[in-house]
């Protein structure tokens, strides 16, 4: 673990990330405290400018609701969807890649087959077609999202399930006469796990930008204030306010930014062999 | 190579009957007793207007029986009916077709082009600043979410500066002809296709970039230095051509992707494509139009994987061997 963080720490991108990242969930936890009215509460007249009052430092929208506190509670939105959707996906994608890594064979075949088939949908669209159909709630933008993400986490934990199969430590445990599941699970798994996580915190970020995505298009939930919708609905009011669509843009694009630095610090860190090579 | 094509295009028809039986389940999933839906849509619900539809679209037969009509219809490119807009739903499709394979295609074709070069330049220039600037600008671009640099190049580009029309596929009321016309959609089209395209520049940026430094350190390689080989004709003929296979593939999936962002980019340029035809649909709860273009977008994914996988048969005979 520390020699972790060392090789973590060197990495001055990650660091960034990483400090970003905390912003951003600093700003997630305080929304609720620093801004306990409805982010959908008109609290002055509308298009107020950033920096012209007090109190409302980046001004309000075109319903007059203010600026700033869409974009703490939009941080909270952002982050859930992002963390829940990857964490549904990885529960998808793993059993279905192990198994096939694991088994080979006619399992592995069929479940391959269907992971192409995910893989080969236009991903953003099937999300599209899933949200219109059922309601866009918080749940089902997070289903909906998972759907379309897990097949490159299946793929992969496939390959390493296979490179892992024929390991010593794997048939050592075989011959102990331990049951496959816990030798998936107690064996092979956890020595796939460091390319799982840079994956996850890939995925996170792109989660993010899949629900901003979806949000700018209406397909959000209507309950919760989110970045993408914020742009969404600033879109008509463009040209007489262009800082109500630009300001929310800039938070994602920092949040998944960060969040792609973090994934290459954790994969330098997570694998010494692989930095050398590409370095 | 006859065979390796016959056996990609008979998956890809597999996949295309896969995605008609997922579409006739979401439709069936949807809230709701499908003629009502299309009642609704039609703005008339009484018991005996219901009945009639059930009659018509056979939703009074079993399960079986209409999956297996939904798809005959669907093989003959019969995507049902618009009741919002009074249209067979594969007509409006045809209609704005043209539109969205022009854009994705070049958006396609600008990715591919300037992420490739830069991520040469940035392999040979390892480690100055011009590898940084290109490094940097990768990772910017990996991480800005398309409706929001497509809004923000509008307003820098078209309201600001003046420069591009940002909205729409030709100038509206000009009635240009010719090359005239050829120049005006040129114009209309270069904001739409470089925004939708900058996602996959800066992934085309990072992969060329890593593949081509993974290839220089290959001993083949080292062997047309020791033979005396300029550096110049080394790196065309040895690095770049092999360093480009992982970038098709790539390509390929990528293809699916673009087409789903142009749901976005043709939302923000007012681009009249299926895209935006499908942005349309949603507001409207269209659903008919909704799988519809769900279904036309698959298939040119479809499309787009089936070429890339012939030219990377053409290019490495090694897969076409391995099938």
């Amino acid at each position: 673990m520390k020699a972790f963080w060392s090789r973590f720490r060197q990495n001055r991108g990650a660091v960034i990330g990483l400090v970003i990242i905390a912003i951003v969930i600093a700003c997630a936890i305080a929304a609720p405290f620093l801004f306990p009215r409805s982010p959908w509460s008109m609290v002055q007249r509308p298009f107020l400018p950033p920096f012209e009052m007090d109190g409302l430092p980046l001004g309000t929208d075109a319903l007059g609701r203010d600026v700033l506190s869409g974009l703490f509670h939009g941080a909270r939105v952002s982050l859930l969807v992002g963390l829940v959707s990857t964490v549904v996906a990885l529960a998808i994608g793993i059993p279905i890649g192990a198994l096939a890594g694991y088994y080979g064979g006619l399992v592995d075949d069929a479940l391959m087959r269907f992971t192409e088939f995910f893989q080969t949908i236009p991903s953003f669209a099937l999300a599209i077609v899933l949200l219109a159909i059922f309601q866009p709630t918080l749940s089902y933008v997070i289903l909906a999202i998972a759907i379309v993400s897990w097949p490159p986490v299946a793929r992969l934990v496939r390959g390493e399930v296979l490179s892992l199969r024929n390991r010593e430590f794997v048939e050592a445990a075989t011959l102990s006469g331990q049951s496959n599941l816990r030798i998936i699970l107690r064996q092979v798994l956890p020595n796939a796990l460091p390319p799982i996580i840079v994956l996850a915190s890939l995925m996170v970020a792109t989660a993010i930008l899949l629900e901003s995505s979806l949000s700018f298009l209406g397909l959000g939930d209507p309950n919760v204030m989110s970045w993408g919708y914020m742009i969404g609905a600033a879109r008509t009011v463009l040209r007489s306010a262009w800082w109500l669509s630009f300001i929310p843009g800039v938070a994602i694009l920092l949040t998944v930014l960060a969040l792609n630095l973090i994934g290459e610090g954790l994969n330098d860190a997570l694998n010494p062999r692989l930095r050398k090579r590409t370095s | 190579m006859l065979g390796f094509i016959a056996a990609r295009l008979v998956k890809a028809v597999f996949i295309l009957l896969a995605i008609l039986v997922l579409n006739f389940v979401l439709i069936h999933a949807a809230p709701g007793d499908p003629a009502a839906v299309m009642a609704g849509e039609a703005g008339a619900a009484d018991e005996k207007f219901l009945q009639d539809l059930r009659e018509r679209f056979g939703l009074d037969q079993p399960f079986t029986v209409q999956l297996w009509n939904y798809m005959k219809g669907a093989v003959q490119l019969d995507l049902g009916f618009s009741y919002r807009q009074q249209m067979p739903v594969a007509e409006l499709i045809w209609d704005r077709l043209p539109a969205t394979l022009l854009l994705t295609a070049t958006a396609f074709v600008i990715s591919i082009v300037i992420g490739v070069a830069a991520g040469v330049l940035a392999a040979q220039t390892q480690g100055t600043w011009w590898d940084t600037l290109i490094s940097s600008l990768a990772l910017l671009f990996y991480a800005t979410p398309l409706f929001w640099v497509a809004l923000m190049a509008s307003l820098l580009f078209s309201v600001w500066l003046g420069w591009l029309p940002g909205f729409g596929y030709q100038t509206i009321g000009a009635d240009y002809t010719g090359l005239a016309r050829v120049l005006d959609i040129g114009k209309h089209l270069i904001l739409p296709a470089t925004t939708l395209g900058l996602f996959f520049t800066a992934i085309y940026m990072r992969m060329t970039r890593a593949s081509m430094l993974e290839v220089s350190r290959l001993d083949f390689v080292k062997t047309a230095r020791a033979k005396g080989l300029r550096n110049s004709v080394i790196q065309r003929r040895h690095v770049l051509r092999n360093a480009l296979l992982p970038v098709i593939t790539l390509a390929g999936l990528q293809a699916g992707q673009i087409v789903g962002g142009a749901v976005l980019t043709e939302t923000v340029f007012a681009w009249p494509g299926i895209g935006r035809l499908m942005f349309e649909a949603i507001s409207q709860r269209d659903y008919n139009v909704i799988l519809g273009v769900f279904f036309i977008s698959a298939a040119m994914v479809l499309l787009f994987n089936l070429i890339t996988d012939i030219l990377y048969g053409i290019v490495d005979p090694r897969i076409r061997l391995a099938q």
